[in-house]
């Protein structure tokens, strides 16, 4: 299993990261949030951690503590546009059921 | 789903605005204000493009209103100019007069303490009235809060002030009455020498024992602190209240006056030779000579120069008085020179050569100078509130106060529920929403815990509290709120409150005490390697937890429901299912309890498709379909 992008997806997190001029790589995550339910962390990374599993496609790094990585194993991360919003989604195999927002799931 | 967009390290949960926040250095003899922009940390000058204030404020007569209130006052360097002709209304390192009480004040100071009645605070006697040393505080913040805002062209969000390290709580406090007087958002006080050493960066990685050699105006402070898991401990301090690059002038003004022949100056003359033994010791921190010339009355001019050399047999003793608390300071550490990673100068007299000299000497060390002494602390303060306020836009650079393991409570089933997470900086208040597990349910057991495991017994066990009076709801509709709270000081206290009645409850505990690091290392290094066991028990756990709850919610509905809509064969039927679900949830087998409370499911469905068709008719009889379409 792994951790891969879209094309769409690839392409912006490239152009993100150019941008800011720093870090060179994206963390994927989970933390727990709520009741029951998990929450997904979409963040620059500046730093690799000890633990981190890293994952390579289309050109972008990509960081997953091993904690995390139980959860969103097998994630395509992609780029979508949702009326006048658009931003990052995660295709997750592992989510069973999410809330109405998809913001928080369970696996 | 939802869209996301990617933030910077550890912000994912807040989106990113950019908020002024400002460090000041609130000296004995000068203040400064610092912000930090596009990631530079600078102090902010004023619209003459002085950096220094000096802490010097003049109250002046109330010709305008009678108001009590409200004061015309001089700050800075007008005030200062203003003190030899003024000087009971004009009052001078006021810092010095903060938190204490009468009895602490010295009995020689110029100004006339008054003790009003019905206040523990002494009240300085001016031609504005009586003033209290936080009163007079507040309006050398208020002016640098005005030129901060000029400065940066918005209100403030945030400030961080820095305290000497041997400051006590009434002193803190009274400081901090000071920032809310001028209207100021204290983020936090940090200690003067935690915030030199921050501004030097060696919060960021260079675990040790640094020593912060302050040198100002009037006072000497020694500081040594102990950098570890990002987070600075004061190991100890030492110094001299009235020790400083005053002195210096003193002793140059003393040998000027001598050489010079004055015996009898009056102020002004007095002045005159003091401002000149200053650029003469400013002169000589760059020159090995400089020229001295003094306007004596009646034209009688006095001519002469000065070396670095004369200079320094004049400091010699002064700054060796200096050592002599270094050593203190070190004894008190119970630490050796060797020990020692980095010597940080700061104040304006570190800028003196023979001083960096002879404390690199002392320490064995090349003392760290790179950055302005006078501005280092403000600097060190204004990286400090940037972080507070949230624009932290680098991962690794302060951890200043932090959470060293995450703390959360226990939900159904032995789980634990984090709602602080570990590094998280503090102070730092988070809250999240539980509810009920029963039907009726009046209590909660509220069980807080720290550490990083799923499971409540793997973690470690800080309080137990429980909330009473819940009014009885079935299971779910009740919403408690509990909050953590971790203030500056690292004391935790929660609360929880059930939204719908307003009842509460809450405990405070100290969450870092009786931990060593060597323990909180091994609670995180157990969290990966047991990661898997973690995800299966938690899996384990939830599971059952359903178990029950499909039992719990079964067993109730019969109680209500089953001899009108079941005959006696379906209801033994349903309850055997539910013994065998008791049963399996019992075991260990995650797939088995889930099987089976799908069979549960199956077996109760006519059942509970029976229950909605009885409610329905309930809610239908009496009404003609007109009334509901």
């Amino acid at each position: 299993m792994a951790i891969t992008l879209t094309d769409a997806a690839a392409e912006h997190v490239v152009k993100f990261i150019e941008n800011r001029a720093k870090g060179e790589a994206l963390r994927l995550g989970v933390k727990t949030n709520g009741c029951s339910g998990m929450a997904y962390v979409l963040e620059f990374a500046d730093k690799t951690e000890e633990n981190d599993e890293i994952f390579e496609d289309k050109g972008v790094r990509i960081l997953v503590d091993p904690k995390s990585l139980i959860y969103i194993d097998g994630t395509e991360l992609d780029y979508g546009r949702e009326g006048l919003n658009e931003g990052f989604k995660f295709n997750n195999p592992n989510v069973k059921d999410s809330c109405g927002c998809g913001e928080s799931f369970n696996v | 789903m939802a869209l996301l967009q990617i933030s910077e390290p550890g912000q994912s949960s807040a989106p990113h605005q950019h908020k002024l926040a400002v460090g000041i250095d609130l000296g004995t003899t000068n203040s400064l204000i610092a912000t930090v922009r596009s990631g530079l940390a600078e102090t902010i000058a004023d619209e003459n493009g002085q950096h220094l204030l000096p802490s010097v404020v003049q109250f002046l007569p109330d010709t305008l209103s009678d108001n009590e209130n409200t004061y015309q006052t001089e700050v800075g360097h007008q005030a200062k100019t203003n003190a030899v002709n003024d000087p009971l209304n004009t009052i001078i390192s006021v810092k010095r007069y903060m938190g204490r009480g009468l009895d602490d004040i010295a009995e020689h100071s110029v100004y006339r303490f008054i003790e009003e009645e019905g206040s523990v605070v002494p009240r300085i006697h001016t031609a504005a009235g009586n003033v209290s040393a936080v009163e007079v505080s507040a309006e050398i913040l208020k002016k640098l809060k005005i030129q901060a805002c000029n400065a940066l062209g918005g209100e403030l969000t945030g400030v961080v002030i820095t305290v000497p390290a041997y400051f006590d709580d009434a002193q803190r406090q009274a400081t901090k009455d000071a920032a809310k007087l001028a209207g100021l958002n204290v983020l936090r006080l940090i200690n003067e020498p935690t915030a030199a050493a921050v501004a030097y960066g060696l919060d960021t990685g260079n675990e040790g024992i640094h020593v912060i050699y302050d040198l100002g105006g009037g006072t000497f402070d020694i500081s040594i602190l102990k950098l570890s898991k990002g987070i600075f401990e004061v190991l100890s301090t030492a110094g001299n209240t009235s020790l400083g690059g005053d002195d210096f002038d003193q002793v140059i003004a003393h040998w000027m006056m001598s050489e010079a022949q004055i015996t009898d100056p009056d102020a002004a003359l007095q002045r005159q030779v003091l401002d000149c033994a200053r650029q003469a010791k400013e002169n000589l921190s760059s020159q090995d000579c400089t020229s001295i010339h003094i306007e004596l009355p009646a034209d009688k001019n006095w001519h002469s120069e000065l070396s670095l050399q004369q200079f320094e047999k004049m400091l010699n003793a002064l700054v060796r008085k200096t050592l002599v608390s270094c050593r203190r300071a070190l004894r008190d550490a119970d630490i050796e020179t060797s020990d020692i990673q980095d010597v940080v100068m700061v104040g304006g007299s570190t800028r003196v050569p023979l001083v960096r000299q002879m404390v690199g000497e002392f320490f064995s060390l090349e003392p760290l100078v790179n950055i302005d002494p006078d501005k280092v602390v403000a600097i060190g303060a204004a990286r400090q509130a940037d972080v507070l306020v949230g624009n932290k836009t680098d991962e690794d650079m302060l951890l200043l106060d932090i959470t060293p393991l995450s703390l959360g409570l226990e939900t159904m089933g032995g789980l634990t529920e984090k709602v602080i997470h570990r590094n998280t900086t503090i102070p730092v208040a988070r809250a999240q929403e539980f509810t009920t597990f029963k039907d009726g349910q009046t209590a909660m057991a509220i069980h807080v815990v720290q550490g990083e495991r799923e499971l409540i017994s793997d973690c470690r066990s800080l309080a137990r509290f429980e909330l009473r009076g819940i009014p009885p709801m079935v299971a779910g509709a009740a919403r408690i709120r509990v909050t953590f709270q971790i203030d500056a000081d690292g004391l935790l206290s929660v609360s929880a409150r059930e939204e719908t009645s307003g009842v509460e409850s809450s405990i405070q505990v100290k969450p870092s005490f009786g931990l060593s690091d060597n323990e909180i290392e091994t609670m995180l290094k157990d969290s990966f390697s047991h990661a898997q066991d973690d995800i299966d028990a938690r899996k384990l756990r939830e599971e059952q937890v359903e178990a029950k709850r499909v039992v719990e919610a079964l067993n109730s509905a019969l109680a209500e429901d089953a001899q009108k809509l079941l005959s006696t064969d379906e209801a033994a039927e349903i309850r055997q299912c539910i013994d065998e679900l008791i049963q399996v949830a019992q075991g260990a087998d995650q797939r088995a309890i889930k099987l089976k409370i799908e069979q549960v499911d199956k077996a109760s469905a006519e059942f509970a498709q029976r229950r909605m068709d009885a409610s329905i008719n309930t809610a239908l009889a009496g009404h003609s379909v007109d009334d509901i379409s």
